[in-house]
């Protein structure tokens, strides 16, 4: 089972546990956590679910990919050279078993 | 205030979304005519055709409808709006009040007026229904026949190919995308998809689907050639779901004709998405969109206005477009006439499109350079459209 917490500004979070792998991004929309929009399903188009990611997981994730890192450049929340990623690109569920993001103020 | 929906595609739940996020305390109901969850429709034909994923993500999750108090109804088809009485009336009679109606319907396919049109082996893509039925018929065909080279013919192509099936397109216009794209994407496109083994031939039409006992077995082409195939594929456009609103006498002109906040002619009525047509921001021209981003951009815009805030819509329209290994993504709407300066190398597979019109930036497509992209949403964002010499300098042109 892998867990994935969301951290919110106002200091509260939601937890979602998934039994089978998926994107960041994926569980959230699927668990209908807040401020994870996901608009072009997944394929690095739309930079609209972006997060940052916490310490302590940072070096477990897979390297940020051209196509992610160019779209890192539109994000409507400012992007943190070292803790922003495009969560559809961060798997859980295969090889990685729990990770905690802050959700940013906005998407859109 | 009661808010009735129809459609549950990405339009109409992003309302649904919007207006609860928008601190929306009233009923909301979300009229869907088909019986899944609603899902998201541009993977079906891309990761969800090739078999990737064992269903299309959902727009929400299935918690979603409840915890934010949207009664979503699904396999319900509004038939009628009686708008005497504020009624949406469903095809079983059932009425459902409203005080604001939003037909977010959508669009469906363009069929083709040609012999053989309703044989077995021939289908098009828009429905979750659509996408099982073509996997099922592409496990075993040898070939398929793709009508119509725009995006989703395309992205069909580029699947079939990956999934081994001999690929032939035809296009009626003299290059692919012809409506959309600029010449020097176009051609881009048909080299990339010229190197996966795509044969895509322009300027010929199909004239006739070819059946033996009842199922497709060659199509015929206006130049008299017949071709052998087991699937033929049609993508040759969509047409508004206006049939509600022509019905209840509504201004129907493309798509439900509304105006600059989405008002399709009658009190408490509205119309958003690929079923509206709506007066461009820039151009003044009235205008349609199928995409994902016009729809959710515009259920956005509608929902503040139903909250009683006066936004103007001004959100650069975007698209994208996944076939094989060309990433299209396009900023803006171009338009034939436009100036089409290029940006990078076409030879290096990597280039941008930058069209002008009247020397303002109007639109830019990007292949595989999501970077011009992100740079093109940013310059042409809240209804700017900088000059020519403005970009130039900027861009080093």
């Amino acid at each position: 089972m892998a867990r994935i917490v969301y951290r919110y500004g106002d200091g509260t979070t939601r937890a979602v546990e998934r039994a089978t792998p998926a994107s960041v991004m994926r569980a959230a929309v699927e668990a209908g956590i807040p401020g994870i929009v996901g608009e072009c399903g997944g394929q690095t188009m739309c930079a609209t679910c972006h997060v940052y990611v916490a310490d302590g997981y940072l070096d477990r994730l897979p390297d940020i990919g051209d196509d992610e890192e160019e779209m890192l450049g539109c994000t409507a929340s400012p992007r943190d050279e070292v803790r922003s990623r495009l969560s559809c690109q961060i798997v859980v569920g295969s090889g990685l078993d729990e990770i905690e993001v802050e959700v940013p103020e906005t998407q859109i | 205030m009661r808010v009735v929906i129809v459609g549950a595609g990405a339009a109409g739940v992003q309302l649904a979304d919007s207006l609860r996020a928008g601190g929306h305390q009233g009923p909301v109901v979300l009229l869907g005519a088909e019986t899944a969850l609603p899902y998201q429709r541009p993977p079906l034909s891309k990761d969800y055709l090739l078999g990737r994923e064992d269903a299309p993500p959902p727009l929400r999750g299935e918690t979603f409808y409840a915890d934010h108090g949207v009664e979503l109804r699904r396999g319900r088809t509004v038939t009628g709006i009686d708008l005497g009485h504020r009624h949406a009336v469903l095809h079983d009679g059932e009425r459902v009040p409203y005080d604001n109606l939003v037909l977010a319907t959508g669009a469906r396919n363009r069929t083709l007026d040609i012999p053989g049109a309703g044989l077995s082996g021939v289908v098009a893509l828009r429905t979750l229904a659509d996408a099982d039925l073509l996997r099922g018929h592409l496990a075993k065909a040898g070939r398929v026949v793709v009508l119509g080279a725009g995006f989703v013919g395309l992205e069909i192509a580029a699947a079939a190919r990956l999934l081994g099936v001999e690929t032939v397109v035809f296009e009626a216009a003299d290059r692919p995308m012809a409506r959309v794209a600029s010449p020097p994407v176009s051609e881009f496109v048909t080299r990339a998809h010229a190197g996966t083994g795509v044969e895509l031939r322009c300027g010929t039409s199909v004239v006739e689907i070819v059946g033996s006992s009842g199922a497709v077995a060659a199509v015929r082409t206006d130049r008299g050639e017949l071709l052998e195939t087991d699937l033929v594929v049609v993508g040759v456009g969509a047409t508004p779901r206006d049939e509600l609103a022509r019905r209840t006498g509504l201004p129907v002109e493309n798509g439900v004709r509304v105006d600059e906040r989405f008002r399709a002619g009658a009190p408490g009525v509205w119309a958003i998405g690929d079923c509206a047509s709506f007066p461009d921001l820039h151009t003044g021209r009235r205008t349609r969109l199928e995409s994902v981003q016009n729809a959710s951009a515009q259920a956005r815009t509608l929902a503040r206005t139903l909250l009683g805030d006066d936004t103007r819509h001004d959100e650069v329209p975007w698209f994208w477009s996944n076939q094989g290994q060309v990433r299209l993504q396009i900023a803006g709407v171009r338009q034939a006439g436009d100036r089409a300066l290029p940006l990078g190398d076409p030879a290096g597979g990597a280039f941008s499109v930058l069209s002008f019109r009247q020397e303002r930036l109007v639109a830019v497509e990007s292949v595989n350079r999501p970077r011009d992209h992100v740079w093109a949403r940013r310059a042409l964002a809240g209804g700017t459209s900088p000059r020519l010499e403005e970009v130039a300098v900027e861009l080093g042109l």
